[in-house]
């Protein structure tokens, strides 16, 4: 079944065009990545998507309702959970009220009990240090609260925003494997934005390539990855 | 010895009403970046609340004349309600407009609600027994109080220890000071903005009508001025506090009235009438010590 369904859509800040005639599809289940230079509308698609900016053009259908132009809070309750770029915990707040503010919306607290224990079971740092204040994590934990913020939803979407930006390779191996684990366990559909096409590629699943706003290239991460094309498409090569 | 307890106790009954005022602004400053100068006319219009609308001298008792159990939940729920009336009507319309527009927006609101008073009750002010009974005096060791300090202060801690047990323990506490900190993330995960800010403006116009029963009782008379000069005061302290900061806030307004009464006290008898220009310079040099303010919260910063 298509969770997520992208059609035509454009943005603009001002009189810059941002995102021009996007479309792609996601199958639930699946994992999407969606990769591309700086400044190729990357984190514009995901904000259009969660409701933080509004399309200009276009249509938006996130699990057979059409979300375009509706708040975040709105889109968040239909089960997308977002986890946007430079990670945005709670400073004030700790790790304990940073993962129950995702529960708001369940009406099934039992199992969001549970699932904070889950959470808790993946991630046994945060577990440790509850009671501390968010602000205090290092930038891996701070990941790793935000992707168990985001789960605290029981979403069916995660789509999160450059997850391995100022990490350390190590902690973002660990944040690619926690993914993945969920993502396996849960059945999540995942829609990752990433500057790093490599990952995508160790990763599997099917990729994008924005360029200057655009979809430049669609397919499989693994079958790209062995031609060329996604080098010519990322650095547009073919333009010259 | 005495003394100093007596100005103490001044300056704890001056301060709390600056702090519950602050407190009032910094609430809704926190979740909208919102300065609301329409503040102090709101404690206006809770205060007129006591009264039937009328341009006579005299004043025509209204609720004024209720039991106090019956009076104090009647005027929050006027400082709550129109509290919220402003934000449906005017402030939601401003909700992603810049913080100058909305403060302006929000000084012209202030206008005409004067105005709106003016016109119901004139600019007279008049004369009301609220709660006479508080003026009383009495003598504990040497120490001769009225009771009304003591029942404002003793009001105050009890609103300031109600708020943070609402902001610590409940969800929609939590959501406030998510919301405070980061609105855009918290809506994100399913907060909903028209709940959070409704509700900070519903405690906001609360806090008004405490603010405002508070001037009225201490005062005796009711007068479509008597907002303003606490609000800019509270103003003051938000700022000093660090905007957006709520203990700042009060801590802040508590800070602004130990120093104005103190002054009041202590300063050669010359330069008393010079007090607020010494009790101003104090909040230039915070300012300039601490341009954030003293506690300024981590969200302060520009946020994306």
């Amino acid at each position: 079944m298509t969770l997520l369904a992208v059609e035509n859509v454009s943005v603009s800040y001002g009189r810059l065009a941002a995102l021009r005639k996007a479309s792609f599809t996601l199958e639930e289940g699946d994992t999407l990545f969606v990769t591309g230079p700086n400044g190729a509308g990357k984190s514009t698609l995901l904000k259009a998507i969660a409701g933080v900016v509004s399309p200009r053009e276009g249509t938006i259908n996130f699990a057979g309702h059409s979300i375009g132009g509706r708040s975040p809070e709105t889109i968040a309750r239909m089960g997308f959970s977002m986890v946007p770029e430079g990670r945005h915990v709670f400073g004030s707040l700790t790790i304990d009220e940073n993962l129950r503010l995702g529960v708001g919306m369940r009406a099934d607290k039992d199992q969001a009990e549970r699932d904070l224990e889950q959470v808790y079971g993946i991630f046994p740092v945060l577990k440790e240090r509850k009671e501390k204040s968010a602000g205090l994590l290092s930038g891996g934990q701070q990941q790793m609260l935000v992707i168990g913020r985001a789960l605290m939803a029981a979403p069916r979407l995660i789509a999160i925003d450059e997850p391995s930006l100022g990490l350390a390779p190590k902690v973002i191996d660990d944040v690619y494997n926690a993914l993945l684990k969920l993502r396996d366990t849960r059945g999540l559909t995942l829609l990752v934005v990433e500057q790093s096409a490599t990952r995508a590629m160790m990763t599997g699943g099917r990729m994008i390539l924005l360029r200057s706003g655009e979809v430049a290239l669609e397919g499989n991460a693994r079958e790209l990855a062995k031609g060329d094309t996604l080098k010519k498409a990322y650095f547009g090569y073919g333009d010259h | 010895m005495l003394e100093y307890l007596q100005i103490f106790i001044d300056a704890l009954n001056l301060g709390s009403i600056y702090a519950l005022c602050a407190l009032g602004i910094a609430l809704i400053f926190g979740v909208m970046r919102l300065v609301n100068f329409a503040h102090g006319d709101m404690i206006a219009f809770c205060v007129f609340a006591l009264l039937w609308p009328s341009v006579d001298a005299a004043a025509i008792v209204f609720a004024g004349s209720l039991p106090f159990w019956l009076l104090i939940p009647f005027m929050l729920a006027v400082g709550a309600g129109v509290a919220v009336l402003l934000e449906i009507v005017v402030f939601r319309r401003f909700r992603n407009a810049n913080p100058a527009t909305m403060m302006i927006a929000s000084f012209a609101l202030g206008f005409v609600l004067k105005y709106f008073l003016l016109m119901l009750y004139s600019s007279r002010p008049k004369s009301i027994g609220l709660w006479p009974s508080l003026g009383q005096q009495v003598e504990v060791a040497g120490l001769r109080i009225q009771y009304l300090p003591i029942v404002n202060i003793c009001v105050t801690i009890l609103v300031l220890v109600a708020l943070s047990l609402f902001l610590k323990r409940t969800r929609y506490g939590l959501e406030m000071r998510a919301a405070a900190e980061n609105f855009t993330m918290a809506r994100m995960l399913g907060v909903r903005a028209n709940h959070v800010i409704m509700l900070a403006f519903a405690f906001s116009g609360m806090l008004a009508a405490v603010v405002g029963m508070i001037l009225a009782a201490q005062s005796g008379t009711v007068d479509i001025q008597m907002g303003a000069n606490v609000m800019l005061v509270a103003f003051i302290a938000t700022v000093i506090g660090g905007l957006g900061s709520l203990p700042g806030a009060v801590i802040a307004g508590f800070l602004i009235g130990f120093i104005s009464t103190f002054m009041q006290a202590k300063l050669p008898v010359d330069a008393r009438p010079f007090r607020d220009a010494f009790v101003y310079a104090a909040v230039i040099v915070s300012l300039i010590w601490r341009p954030n303010g003293l506690f300024a919260p981590k969200s302060a910063k520009q946020r994306v």
